[in-house]
């Protein structure tokens, strides 16, 4: 069934009206064939922002990454804190071809979430700022125990049109939401 | 689907007296619950972790990993095969500082059967530290109930709201 906005193979989703201050326009829910990535695309544009929440399931640990209106350019950045259980560290990348939402678990048990806010997603006036809280644990230490706060830069002052999520193979009942908030007038 | 369905508020509790708080019962029409927590144990000179249980298992089915800076250090920690509530690290003021503390959890896909419950909490106690945790609790059942305590003490000090709400997705 194609679904308006949605691109992904052995997905299910759905697409709703915008209606309130906090609307639900996406979501996509991997099937048992799995799926490389997932891509919003034709995102309204009656919001101020967007928040994307994730539960995936893999079983190898890259990270989840995220690309806005198909921009592969060097054009992204990103600061990252997390901890892994033992110790608490920060890294920085610039000129990245892709923003990170988070690190994801190799348990396919156990999901990795993630919330993201696309701050003022419509503006054409000023770069793209993200910003994620996630985490990801499997009752075990190190690679399977992650936490922490990602900020990404996007340095176009585009609005965004579609989001791309990829970086891991996402495994049967991964989830993936994006919502809108409007803002006041 | 109608305007202001899609994050609606479900249940608020106000404490008149120091107590635990359980939420139950909860609707199974969300994808998403986010829980807000704003107060103080009734521990007296420092803070204290709060703990959290789903469905009354008191099993040894939770860990967490979390990621905490005090002021002085950034550090983290896990904990796994807790057998009682978990996300160490999330902590509440203690009546020193009373009612100045918040937590907001995320509890993601908590009503499907299909996986594991993974949750996210993030935490500000107020002049004690600032926090992010993760927490997983090996179960594929939705969570139905949600039962909250402080580590030291168990009870929450009068006044502190407990707000949980609820995410649809489309």
């Amino acid at each position: 069934m194609p679904i308006l906005g949605i691109v992904a193979s052995q997905i299910s989703g759905h697409l709703f009206a915008p209606s309130g201050a906090y609307d639900s326009i996406a979501t996509t829910t991997v099937g048992a064939g799995g799926s490389s990535s997932i891509t919003f695309s034709s995102i309204p544009q009656g919001y101020t922002h967007l928040q994307i929440r994730c539960m995936v399931l893999t079983s190898s640990q890259n990270n989840l990454l995220v690309r806005f209106n198909g921009d592969s350019g060097s054009n992204y950045a990103l600061h990252q804190l997390q901890g892994n259980g033992s110790a608490a560290s920060s890294e920085n990348q610039t000129t990245e071809t892709r923003a990170r939402i988070c690190l994801l678990n190799p348990n396919a048990s156990y999901p990795a979430v993630s919330v993201t806010d696309i701050l003022d997603y419509t503006n054409t006036s000023k770069a793209t700022t993200i910003r994620t809280l996630w985490g990801a644990d499997a009752n075990a230490a190190d690679t399977q125990a992650r936490v922490g706060l990602t900020s990404g830069l996007w340095t176009n002052t585009a609005a965004i049109t579609s989001i791309e999520l990829y970086g891991s193979p996402f495994t049967q009942y991964s989830s993936f939401a994006l919502y809108g908030i409007k803002g006041g007038n | 689907m109608p305007a202001g369905n899609t994050y609606e508020a479900i249940a608020t509790q106000t404490l008149g007296s120091a107590a635990t708080i359980t939420f139950s019962s909860i609707p199974q029409t969300y994808t998403d619950l986010v829980l807000v927590v704003n107060g103080s144990t009734t521990r007296g000179t420092t803070s204290d972790t709060i703990r959290i249980q789903f469905n009354g298992d008191t099993g040894s089915n939770y860990s967490s990993t979390n990621i905490v800076g005090n002021g002085t250090a950034a550090s983290s920690s896990r904990y796994s095969n807790q057998t009682m509530p978990f996300v160490d690290g999330i902590r509440l003021t203690g009546t020193d500082f009373p009612l100045a503390s918040m937590i907001v959890y995320q509890l993601m896909n908590y009503s499907n059967t299909t996986t594991n419950k993974t949750v996210l909490a993030r935490g500000s106690g107020a002049n004690y530290n600032v926090a992010a945790a993760v927490g997983l609790w090996r179960s594929t059942a939705a969570i139905t109930s949600i039962y909250l305590q402080g580590d030291t003490v168990a009870n929450f000090a009068i006044g502190t709201t407990f707000s949980l709400y609820g995410i649809k997705n489309a």
